[in-house]
């Protein structure tokens, strides 16, 4: 009965004067058309969209998107360490569309929050009564001397899926015997805390078979990086020698990249000449947040934590890695949980029930190697005084003296995981 | 014109009650619990892949795993530290709603 939409509805039972008697005797259902526009359709819109239509099958759902289908970063670093095609990361729209969500690839290019309205780079403008905006991230350029944006063409960040993932690899696979692979983070918050250690591991899995002699350095911003006693445990035992952590204080820190001649210099005057660089920049809310005003002084956008609707603007939401969701981490699988809860806030307020109080989950598996998972995990709730805070005793992170069984077992799942989130996401 | 009362009541009785969302009530504290569970489970807890579906299992099954899993005496990976998030309350909401679907 969940795909049985209004229309149908009124279709089955309008050839009959009772349809009428039905619907005026329901008052809530006159209510339930309300237009929800959400803009992007990764891990938060996408969720998003599907549980608007879950909760209330009358609603008039769009779904903007610019992409035909969508890359996704999860899993984009087994693509880099030859474990996966491009192609089996890659989702379409086609299932919400079925569902009967409007799905329209556009850029948004402005929104008029007073008139209610969003503007396509297409030049239409579409009406909302209530718009989700999960813009996922944009780029800090000016962070460093020597990059822009055009830059990532020869210096990939992969850090967005698809093209970007595709340029990283191909010049993994081009590259010599014996080259050195530098990945650079930022310092926090970023999307995916884990990811960059993720990065190394399977990079290190691929130059294990392909080109032992190669080395990975990670010269990173932080002083400590999440779950850093697992990750270096597992390098000590899968890649000995191969992978090499510099810290912030110690050097790591970059100001300045020569993209000529792939030389990376660090505020205390070393300097990195590699073969492949991986230089992922400091990051923001997406560009269309920061359009129509809706970030604060670091770039990103300020929510009433419980609904995700944006302090600054009435009826519009902001989920995923744009948002500022007080503990939870930037990643897609707190942006799918995000999707969700602000599902529930939208329909809440606009069918005037009470919200049920928010429960968030957020789950990073990261793969070692093939064979070797780790994950963090935690509960969320909310409070006024707190925004989101994890529930006491909750999560964590995988024990560190598991043995091989237990990491295998955490492969598969991270495997398990990524079918159930893009079903849960795309499906 | 032929009236037909049975199947417009029918259709009309099946339209309150959509899944986790009911016209007369709003969306339950046991969907909204739920819901987290399905990024891994999979939508409705029906797993299209290696981590165990939760869909069609009985309320006192559901029930006893979170139970156990959170006390540690059944062995998990990722379960445990999960279970330890939520009350017993909680964890009978979780168990009605999935075994309602």
């Amino acid at each position: 009965m969940n795909t049985l939409n209004r229309r149908k509805f009124i279709k089955l039972i309008g050839h009959t004067g009772a349809a009428l008697t039905v619907m005026s005797a329901l008052p809530s259902c006159s209510k339930t058309s309300a237009r929800v526009v959400v803009v992007g359709g990764g891990f938060g819109g996408a969720t998003c969209a599907k549980y608007l239509n879950k909760f209330d099958p009358n609603l008039s759902i769009t779904l903007i998107e610019p992409a035909l289908k969508f890359t996704t970063c999860p899993f984009s670093n087994a693509v880099l360490g030859g474990m996966r095609e491009l192609s089996s990361i890659t989702h379409g729209y086609g299932v919400h569309e079925k569902r009967g969500i409007n799905i329209i690839h556009a850029m948004v290019t402005g929104i008029d929050a007073s008139n209610k309205k969003v503007t396509l780079d297409t030049g239409k403008t579409i009406n909302y009564d209530r718009l989700v905006l999960s813009p996922g991230i944009d780029f800090k350029w000016d962070a460093i001397e020597g990059m822009q944006a055009s830059d990532a063409l020869t210096i990939p960040h992969a850090w967005q899926g698809g093209n970007q993932t595709a340029l990283l690899s191909n010049q993994l696979k081009n590259m010599r015997n014996g080259g050195v692979v530098v990945i650079a983070p930022p310092g926090n918050p970023f999307r995916c805390p884990p990811g960059p250690y993720e990065r190394a591991s399977l990079i290190a899995h691929y130059l294990k078979q392909h080109k032992p002699e190669s080395k990975i350095l990670i010269l990173d911003a932080k002083e400590k990086f999440s779950k850093q006693p697992l990750f270096m445990q597992g390098w000590q035992q899968r890649y000995s020698g191969m992978i090499e952590w510099v810290s912030g204080n110690s050097g790591g820190r970059i100001e300045r990249i020569d993209v000529k001649n792939r030389t990376l210099h660090s505020e205390m005057g070393e300097k990195y000449t590699a073969d492949v660089i991986n230089y992922i920049p400091p990051q923001k809310a997406g560009a269309i947040a920061h359009t129509a005003g809706l970030v604060n002084n670091d770039g990103w956008c300020p929510v009433n934590q419980r609904t995700f609707e944006s302090t600054m603007q009435p009826d519009i939401y902001i989920i995923g890695d744009a948002s500022i969701a007080g503990k939870m981490p930037k990643s897609g699988f707190a942006a799918n949980s995000q999707g969700k809860v602000c599902a529930a806030a939208i329909v809440s307020a606009i069918n005037g029930f009470k919200m049920p109080e928010p429960s968030y989950v957020n789950t990073c598996y990261s793969l070692v190697a093939p064979d070797y998972g780790i994950s963090v995990a935690a509960v969320y709730r909310y409070n006024k005084d707190k925004g989101i805070y994890k529930v006491k005793g909750s999560g964590g992170v995988s024990p560190k003296d598991a043995d091989a069984e237990f990491r295998k077992l955490e492969a598969r799942y991270a495997a398990g995981w990524y079918d159930s989130i893009t079903f849960d996401t795309f499906g | 014109m032929q009236y037909k009362p049975p199947l417009q009541i029918f259709i009309f009785l099946s339209l309150i009650h959509v899944g986790n969302f009911s016209l007369a009530a709003g969306i339950t504290a046991g969907a909204m619990l739920s819901n987290s569970c399905s990024a891994c489970h999979g939508t409705d807890g029906k797993s299209p892949g290696a981590i165990p579906g939760i869909y069609g299992k009985s309320a006192d099954f559901i029930s006893q795993a979170l139970t156990d899993f959170r006390n540690g005496s059944r062995k998990s990976t990722v379960m445990g530290r999960h279970a330890k998030g939520y009350t017993d309350e909680e964890i009978k909401l979780i168990a009605d709603y999935f075994s309602s679907l």
